[in-house]
Parts: C-alpha cells; sequence; structure tokens
C-alpha cells in the first residue's frame, strides 16, 4: 500500500449529502477482476452525459459540463471536498479504488458510511471527518478561490488552509500507524498467529459445530 | 455492572485480543464469497503466496452476474453471454478449484443469492460473527449472528487470518412495540424505520431490533428486516435468539445435530441482551402506526405511507437535505404533492436478497393469484432466491400463479436488484421493487426505483400504478363473500 504522509492537493467539491458507491462507481465496471483502471469511470453517471460500458474508451464521451470534476478549474485535484455520509450503500471497494485511481489521495467530509470509510484506509486513501460548520466553510472558500488546495500533515494530524490557518483533524492510531507506514494489514495481523491458533483451539472446544465443514 | 448487549456478547465471544492501540482482533466463524468481490481477493493471496487460513468457514456461491433467464441459465457459466459477466463467473469456479473452496455452482442446487443461502443452509447460525464482501451480509444478523459486509482487502486479510482488526461498534435498539396491522409486513416496518432514523442514521453503530412486533415475526421477516439495516447506516443489524430461531436452525442441512445441537441450543438461548443491559440509543415504533410503505425518491429514508403524498422539498428547513429532495424528484420525475397511487409502473421487480425467500413469494402469489398483470406494466420479474425458493415455489405451485398472471417465472439470482445481469431498467422507467436499494441509476442508467413488500410489487403490477395492498382482497376471498 501506497503511505501517505503529507500530501499538498487541490480541492474538488462534491456538493450533495449522501453520495452512495454506486454513484462512485456504478456496477456495470463491477465485473473487472482487477484491482485498477476504474479512474476514468469514477461518477460515471454525473460525469458524463452518456451511459458508460465497461472497456469504452472513454475520452471519445460527452462530458457532463456542469459536473464540477469536468471543469478545467479542477483538473489535477486531489482532495475531494463532500457532504454528509459519503460512500453509504455497498461496500464495494472499487468505489475507492475509482479515487485513487483518478488520484485522490484525500477526501474531507462531515461523515462517512463505515463500511466505506473502513476501506479507504485499505488502498492509501485518507478518509478525514470534520464538524459540519467547517466543511461548510471550505467549500465557501474552495468555490470562492481558484486553485484553493491544503497541505494535509497526517503526522501531525493537522490541515493547513492557504490563508495559514491549521485544522486539527481526528484519526485512529491503528490506521495512522499502517497508512503513514504504507503497511500491508495481513502481515501485521499474522503476526498474532499464535494468539489466533490459541483462541480457535478452545473455540473448537466450546463449540465443535462451527468447525464441521460444509460439503457438496 | 450493568449487563450485556446481544452485540456486546458476540463481541465478546470472538474477541481474540486487543492490541495496543485499542483496535481488537476479532474472529470470524463463516466468510461467504461470491463473484464480484473476491477476484481482487484470491489474486492477493495467490500474488502473496498464501492459503485461506481456514477453508471449511468459506463457502462460495455466484449470484450477482448470473442470468436469471431460462434459456440463457440452462447453458451454465459458458453460456453466460455478456463476456465480461462469465469471465467473473468463470473466475470464481477457477479460485474455488485452486484454493478447495466449497462452493454451490451456477445450476447446483445449493446455488443461490448468497444471504438467501446461508441461513436456509446452516451455514450461517446464531452466535457467529459472518462475513461477506457485500453490504447485505447483515441478514444473517437475524439469526442471533454478527454479520456484516466487507470490501474485498477484507475479504482476502479473512481467507489469510480468519480474523478482522475492527473497532467495537457502538449499541443502539430499534424497538417495535405493539403489533402489525394486516397487510403491514416486515418490509413496511424497515422502511419506516429507515424513514425515521434516516441512511446514516445507524452510522457507527450495530443495531440491535427488538419489541412485539419483532419476536413475532418469522425468521424469514426478521431477515428482511435485518438485511436493510445497513440502509440505515448500520452494518450489522440483529435479532434475538428465541423459539422461532430454533424451530428455524434445526433441520438444517449444516445446522448440529444430535449431542452438538443440545449443546448449540443451550448455548444459543444466551443470544440476547440482558434486562439491565445499556444501549447508547433506543429508537421506538409502534406497529400499530406502520402502514405499507412505498419509496419516492432516490434514497431508502426517502419513504412515505402509501396513504401519503409526495413530499414538499420546499417543507424542509435543512438546506442541503432540500437540495438533496429536489433532485431526487427531478430524477424520478416526480412532483410534490403527487398522490403516491398516482405513480405508474412500468416494470416490477419481485426477488433479491431482502424479498426473494418463501414467504415473500407466497405473499406475492396471493395477490397475484386470479388476477393479470396490467397491460401498462411491461414486464413482471419473479426472482427466486435460491434453487431451493424456487423448487419449494414449484412445489406450491406459486409458480403456475405467477406465470398465469402475465409475470416471468425466472432463476435464482441478484437479477434488477442491481442490474448486473440482463434484467434492467430503461432510463426513466419507474419499477415497484421488493429490492433495497432505490439509488440513482441502481437498477438500470435512468431507471426510478420505488420500494416496496413482495404484497405491495404484484399489487401495483395488477394495478398498473401503486395501490394499498390492504384494499386488494385475494380473489378468492372476494368470491367466497359474493
Amino acid at each position: 500500500m501506497r503511505a501517505f504522509t503529507q500530501h499538498e492537493g487541490l480541492v474538488v467539491p462534491m456538493d450533495r449529502a449522501n453520495v452512495d458507491t454506486d454513484l462512485i462507481i456504478p456496477k456495470q465496471f463491477l465485473k473487472s477482476i482487477k484491482r485498477t483502471g476504474f479512474g476514468p469511470n469514477l461518477f460515471d453517471e454525473l460525469r458524463y452525459l452518456d451511459e458508460g460500458f465497461p472497456g469504452q474508451d472513454c475520452s471519445a464521451r460527452p462530458i457532463n459540463p456542469d459536473f464540477p470534476l469536468n471543469f478545467p478549474r479542477y483538473q489535477g485535484g486531489s482532495v475531494l471536498l463532500a457532504r454528509e455520509n459519503f460512500g453509504c450503500g455497498s461496500s464495494r471497494e472499487h468505489a475507492p479504488w475509482a479515487l485513487e485511481d483518478h488520484g485522490f489521495r484525500a477526501i474531507i467530509a462531515p461523515s462517512f458510511a463505515d463500511i466505506f470509510f473502513n476501506n479507504c484506509f485499505k488502498n492509501g486513501l485518507l478518509p478525514i471527518v470534520l464538524p459540519e460548520a467547517v466543511v461548510h466553510r471550505l467549500f465557501e472558500e474552495t468555490h470562492a478561490q481558484e486553485g484553493y488546495t491544503l497541505t494535509i500533515d497526517l503526522e501531525q494530524q493537522h490541515i493547513h488552509k492557504p490563508c495559514g490557518e491549521t485544522i486539527a483533524f481526528e484519526v485512529d492510531a491503528f490506521h495512522k500507524h499502517c497508512l503513514i507506514n504504507g503497511l500491508d494489514h495481513i502481515g501485521l495481523t499474522l503476526e498474532h498467529a499464535d494468539d489466533i491458533r490459541a483462541y480457535e483451539m478452545k473455540r473448537r472446544e466450546k463449540a465443535p459445530w462451527l468447525f464441521d465443514a460444509v460439503q457438496y | 455492572m450493568a449487563g450485556q448487549t446481544l452485540y456486546d456478547k458476540l463481541w465478546q465471544d470472538h474477541l481474540i485480543k486487543t492490541r495496543d492501540d485499542g483496535s481488537a482482533l476479532i474472529y470470524i466463524d463463516r466468510h461467504l464469497i461470491h463473484e464480484v468481490t473476491s477476484p481482487q481477493a484470491f489474486e492477493g493471496l495467490r500474488l502473496a503466496g498464501r492459503q485461506p487460513w481456514r477453508k471449511d468457514s468459506l463457502v462460495a456461491t455466484p449470484d450477482h452476474n448470473v442470468p436469471s433467464e431460462s434459456v440463457e441459465r440452462a447453458a451454465g457459466v459458458s453460456g453466460i453471454r455478456d463476456d465480461i459477466s462469465r469471465i467473473q463467473v468463470q473466475t470464481l469456479d477457477e479460485n474455488c478449484r485452486d484454493f478447495d473452496v466449497v462452493q454451490f455452482g451456477i445450476n447446483e442446487p445449493g446455488q443461490g443469492i448468497v444471504h438467501v443461502i446461508g441461513p436456509e443452509t446452516g451455514a450461517t447460525l446464531p452466535g457467529m460473527t459472518v462475513v461477506c464482501g457485500d453490504s447485505h451480509t447483515s441478514t444473517h444478523g437475524a439469526l442471533g449472528a454478527l454479520a456484516h459486509g466487507i470490501g474485498t482487502s477484507e475479504v482476502e486479510h479473512v481467507m489469510a487470518t480468519q480474523c478482522l482488526i475492527q473497532r467495537k461498534m457502538k449499541n443502539m435498539l430499534v424497538r417495535v412495540d405493539g403489533e402489525l396491522l394486516p397487510g403491514v409486513t416486515a418490509k413496511d416496518v424497515v422502511l419506516a424505520i429507515i424513514g425515521k432514523i434516516g441512511t446514516a442514521g445507524g452510522t457507527g453503530y450495530a443495531i440491535e431490533f427488538g419489541g412485539e412486533v419483532i419476536r413475532k415475526m418469522s425468521m424469514e421477516g426478521r431477515m428482511t428486516v435485518c438485511n436493510m439495516a445497513i440502509e440505515a447506516g448500520a452494518r450489522a443489524g440483529m435479532v434475538a435468539v428465541d423459539q422461532i430461531t430454533l424451530d428455524y436452525v434445526k433441520g438444517k442441512p449444516y445446522a448440529p445435530k444430535g449431542e452438538h445441537w443440545d449443546r448449540a441450543a443451550e448455548a444459543w438461548s444466551q443470544l440476547h441482551s440482558d434486562d439491565d443491559s445499556v444501549f447508547d440509543q433506543v429508537v421506538v415504533l409502534r406497529g400499530e402506526e406502520i402502514e405499507p410503505q412505498v419509496s419516492w425518491g432516490t434514497s431508502p429514508e426517502m419513504v412515505v405511507p402509501i396513504s401519503a403524498n409526495v413530499p414538499d422539498p420546499v417543507a424542509e428547513g435543512d438546506s442541503t437535505k432540500r437540495t438533496g429532495m429536489q433532485r431526487a424528484l427531478e430524477y424520478m420525475g416526480l412532483s410534490a404533492g403527487q398522490r403516491i397511487s398516482d405513480i405508474k409502473l412500468d416494470r416490477v421487480f419481485i426477488g433479491s436478497c431482502t424479498n426473494s425467500r418463501i414467504e415473500d413469494l407466497r405473499a406475492a402469489a396471493a395477490i397475484a393469484k386470479g388476477r393479470s398483470k396490467a397491460d401498462s406494466v411491461k414486464q413482471v420479474l419473479i426472482v427466486p432466491g435460491s434453487q431451493a425458493v424456487k423448487a419449494q415455489a414449484e412445489r406450491e405451485g406459486l409458480h403456475k400463479i405467477f406465470i398465469e398472471a402475465g409475470f416471468e417465472w425466472r432463476e435464482p439470482s441478484c437479477s434488477m436488484c442491481l442490474a448486473m445481469n440482463a434484467d434492467k431498467l430503461g432510463a426513466g422507467e419507474h419499477c415497484a421493487s421488493t429490492s433495497n436499494r432505490n439509488f440513482e441509476g441502481r437498477q438500470g442508467y435512468g431507471g426510478r426505483t420505488h420500494l416496496v413488500s413482495p404484497a405491495m410489487a404484484a399489487a401495483a403490477a395488477i394495478a398498473g400504478h401503486f395501490v394499498d395492498v390492504r384494499e386488494m382482497a385475494p380473489v378468492q376471498a372476494q368470491e367466497e363473500m359474493a
């Protein structure tokens, strides 16, 4: 996993609440058996004016000029500014894969759906929860100022605004450790292999029916 | 010290250890796998040279991409016309073969939607931790299990380690007191709950559903309720174990037998919240106040009783919500104040992990019996949730009732719930759907979904627009009265 320590990036506003993962990446693209290549279909139904299909050349499709991701001023953006309950619905990890593939490194919102929030950390993507009023202010500033960028310092848990102001944010200690060091969670968990085996032995005694194999 | 909630008990029972940073290592008993969210996880194992930690905890089946149409389906995996869908299902076959994972293949008797076959085979049981790369894994919580969806990285993580690293969620009790009026179903109950607490109301919580209404509800009804916990933002929904649970589980193919059954039943009888347990939040609804529900917008919280009108965004004080409502009305092609019963339907879908079990099909058949689909409705799809449900329905003759009514009797799959196979809505089409999500484009590009119960969907198919199912008595009963 790509490490995340400090990131300076252009902010892209996604001004609607309850953005679901179907909207982030529609189902037809979930047929891929790969982990990459979802970027061109990020927000497919909002971004283009036609219906998208897997494997198509997106550069030839009609784009929706009213969608912020298509605005010239937001090209190259890597910090997504969103509203409450971002990433609700389906557990598809294709949503963070698409965001990451498109070039996003962080998402700032007043709240996230649980599964999406968790999926982000597995992909080097940092979801940051800030109070609604603070997020609202960031929307105003992003709209008002072309080229509005934020610098996110994960180590210090600070966001630096262009005006010099600093916003502190919370992050789970485990997630922070993994992101900063770009660690593979499986490797970390396997360090506890003996504990897992010991638990399993006790559990097998207590509830042997859980270990009866399903056969077919 | 206060007693424990059901969630507290399930958590503690699966806690391997608390790590130094406060995160917990949680053991996973059952891992369900389907073709969409597993290929990258198997590939990850391959790349790292890892094997599944406990193969006997894995059960796989293809459901999202498999065709529901019988001719296409009959040819098996190689007959899937959509090339990319076929490759995905083939990939599951190959992965299950390479890693020696039990799979209920495309046309085998055990196949079905993962969340239907888990409880129905006994592969998911009370007291288990159950995960799957699918958000509707919350369904299995109806058995008194801790069940929730995970992303593909965690699918790989659980395969490799049998564990998840997590933090404990908060406890919420949703209590539905009193009793339901005739014609009101589990689907109406859960839609009413989501309408009340909102689509993010349960974020950060595990929800236990309780109260008299839930206690009297069948297991299949409880599955419908828990299935949609995620639509209220809660990853996990659950119901305490009682006699209804034990009666349901007993005799299932993979349920414990003999001495193991006695021990299991004894252990499971503890799976309820203690009287003195404390919830972080309690929400109460009255059963008698719940009417049949219909969603009007593009989020499951945008739901009203059948007797109501489409709400007016102007009355909404919160500006973000107001904008969301306006956008939803525009997408749905509806106007504020319009009567719900005036919404005309182009298609009807009865199926999905929410409502494709035998009781759902019986409820739809009771309305369809002796009646016909409205001419204005282009298509009514009846998609049973599993091969077992399909076989049972055919034994009961339900398929004949549907076919005589002009409905289409299909093969077990996720089908039009998310339109990954060929079943989808056209742009602008309105659909009465027993599925779980009315998001933009969910059932097809530009499609307009209205979430309802199976009985309400069948009634809408016959009338051509939404009607209160309670005003539509079974044809037989009408004849008897006359």
